[in-house]
């Protein structure tokens, strides 16, 4: 369920570390516990974004939610599709649905976050 | 071949645009028996646009029978309990309506002479002066036209006092149980929001707030009681957290239904609040009228308050423009007369015990629902409940049936549904406020029909997933509306 090389959030975001690139998204738990999504609201390219800080929002049938950045970088590409299918991010959270490619300003960083196997301890805590 | 079978108001009702027929008209004018004027050339072609294609012709008795007939398939208070929690949706007196209708208010105009207004001056100054005793607080202003508009004016005066003292600071607290307006509000007033997180006993963890709050903090923007009908039993020392830094204590007054009458924000550390008036002092929500937002404040904060304010000179009352720290106009004229004369009619007609009997009857009408339905549904915070309680679907999703739909069930047995999914911080939230005027026939017939439904999930939970049945519109897609909207009829 929880890929082995991704990294984790307690606010629910992962992210997949390749060299000095990373990408960003939210977990399967987060999609399942929002329910239906219905929008989402990304950053520009160009932008930076800063670990522990909100970029963006996910809008559910019930809730907007805002996404925190388990990193910090600069924004250099936004997952565009899902402008018009939001419904991605319920079908394929860890996949096709990313949400944003940034490239690290700080890779330490990494470091702080949960491993999956502490994910999925604090999921089941 | 019989076409009508049933009777008119649970047939299905067509649009106007559909039943429209070209040349009908609701009204007829006399003959012109003067020059026509052509509006192009009055007005200029670009202040005229042209015929708006496709509007619905019908006769009159065709309008009024369709809104009619519309106006039979709505749930209203008048009709049964409402327990939407957060609303507050009680019961609006008749008292009220009549006070409101007085010819001299009712035709009364904002552009009418001071002279002329002295009646409808003294009304708003009385309204003023029983809502800062109510709330504690110093000073008022009774313009913003609702609650999201309050919050928004409070904000701005928090903003221009920090400006007047050399910095406007940067962020605003806001716990993570709050109402979205309230980070919505901070971040409109150019502020960062940044979410403090609640306790095990759904209140604000002071360890946290005192962490969060630093010298670039300008408010905490706190509800109390919280969205979980929790008094904040630590606000006194909340407070003291923020003014040690120098921030402002902001509270959102949605659930001032549960103090009125037995304690007040002024005297536990608050400097900025606001009320609504469709909440707790009963005037109408919604489609019943328009709201209104009253922001109260302490004393350092009133030169800031919105023009025009209200002067009296010996007896006297006349409009004050000349108040150069204003924050300006935040509405036109002075704010929502109609609704500000119908809360003053609740205040008098109730008097202080009375406001004080109905706050504790709120009270005590949420405790008889918590008691009923505990046995039967999940309660994450056990905390003495005050006007509203907040149970949990967990035990319910076992077999797959979620808050929102035990909502939709809740609606065949008659009632409004409840608030589904929030507060946030509660897993599943079923959010349940009856409000003080519910008789206790109506509150046990709610919590009979809640008590029958968490039996349904137990045999037959897909009774319960696919409600509603008995509406004349089965379980809309609401995920496809929000995904796909079609915002415009087309034939």
């Amino acid at each position: 369920m929880y890929p082995e090389n991704f990294r984790y959030t307690k606010e629910h975001e992962w992210v997949k570390v390749e060299g000095a690139m990373a990408t960003i998204g939210i977990t399967h738990h987060a999609q399942s516990e929002l329910g239906d999504i219905v929008y989402v609201d990304l950053p520009k390219v160009g932008t930076t974004v800063e670990q522990g800080k909100t970029f963006g929002s996910v809008e559910s049938v019930k809730a907007v939610s805002d996404i925190y950045a388990p990193v910090s970088g600069e924004v250099t590409a936004i997952n565009e599709a899902l402008n018009t299918t939001p419904e991605k991010l319920n079908a394929d959270p860890h996949g096709d649905a990313w949400l944003i490619k940034i490239k690290l300003s700080n890779a330490s960083q990494v470091d702080s976050l949960m491993s999956t196997a502490d994910y999925q301890a604090y999921l089941g805590s | 071949m019989i076409k009508k079978v049933r009777r008119h108001i649970v047939q299905d009702e067509p649009l106007l645009f559909e039943i429209s027929s070209p040349g009908k008209k609701a009204y007829q004018l006399p003959e012109l028996d003067v020059p026509a004027v052509d509006a192009v050339e009055a007005l200029g072609a670009a202040n005229v646009r042209s015929e708006i294609e496709g509007f619905p012709e019908v006769s009159e008795v065709e309008n009024i029978r369709h809104y009619t007939r519309l106006s039979t398939w709505n749930f209203a208070i008048d009709l049964g309990l409402y327990p939407l929690g957060s609303c507050t949706m009680k019961y609006n007196p008749r008292i009220n309506e009549l006070v409101a209708r007085t010819e001299g208010l009712a035709w009364g105009h904002p552009y009418q002479p001071e002279e002329l207004s002295q009646g409808a001056f003294q009304i708003l100054a009385t309204l003023e002066k029983y809502l800062c005793e109510c709330t504690g607080m110093d000073a008022i202003t009774l313009q913003p036209a609702a609650g999201a508009h309050g919050e928004m004016t409070g904000l701005l005066l928090v903003r221009k006092y920090l400006e007047s003292l050399g910095n406007p600071r940067k962020k605003v607290l806001v716990p993570d149980s709050a109402h979205g307006t309230n980070p919505a509000t901070a971040a409109m007033v150019g502020y960062e929001v940044v979410s403090v997180k609640s306790n095990d006993h759904g209140m604000i963890d002071l360890a946290a707030l005192e962490a969060a709050t630093d010298e670039d903090v300008a408010a905490l923007m706190v509800t109390n009681p919280n969205t979980i009908g929790v008094f904040e039993r630590d606000i006194v020392k909340a407070a003291a957290i923020l003014h040690a830094k120098g921030a402002q204590m902001y509270m959102d007054g949605a659930n001032m239904n549960a103090l009125v009458g037995i304690c007040r924000p002024g005297d536990f550390g608050i400097d900025v609040m606001h009320m609504n008036l469709h909440k707790t002092f009963s005037t109408p929500h919604g489609g019943g009228g328009p709201g209104a937002g009253p922001v109260a404040i302490k004393k350092h904060l009133e030169p800031f308050l919105p023009v025009p304010r209200l002067k009296r000179i010996g007896r006297k009352y006349s409009h004050d423009y000349d108040r150069p720290q204003s924050i300006g106009k935040v509405r036109a004229f002075y704010g929502n007369f109609g609704v500000l004369v119908r809360a003053l009619a609740y205040i008098l007609a109730h008097g202080g015990p009375g406001l004080r009997n109905a706050t504790i009857d709120a009270l005590l009408n949420a405790q008889f629902i918590r008691k009923g339905l505990e046995p039967y549904f999940d309660l994450p915070v056990t905390e003495p409940t005050m006007h509203e309680v907040v149970f949990s679907h967990d035990r319910q999703e076992a077999k797959g049936v979620k808050t929102g739909d035990m909502a939709k069930r809740l609606i065949d047995y008659g009632f409004h549904a409840y608030t589904t999914s929030f507060p946030l911080i509660v897993h599943g939230a079923m959010m349940i406020e009856p409000t003080e005027t519910e008789p206790k026939r109506e509150l046990e017939l709610f919590i009979d029909a809640m008590i029958s439904i968490a039996k349904e999930v137990d045999e037959d939970p897909q009774l319960v997933i696919k409600a509603p049945h008995l509406t004349r519109t089965p379980r809309v897609d609401e995920t496809l509306a929000a995904r796909r909207p079609i915002v415009r009829w087309k034939p």
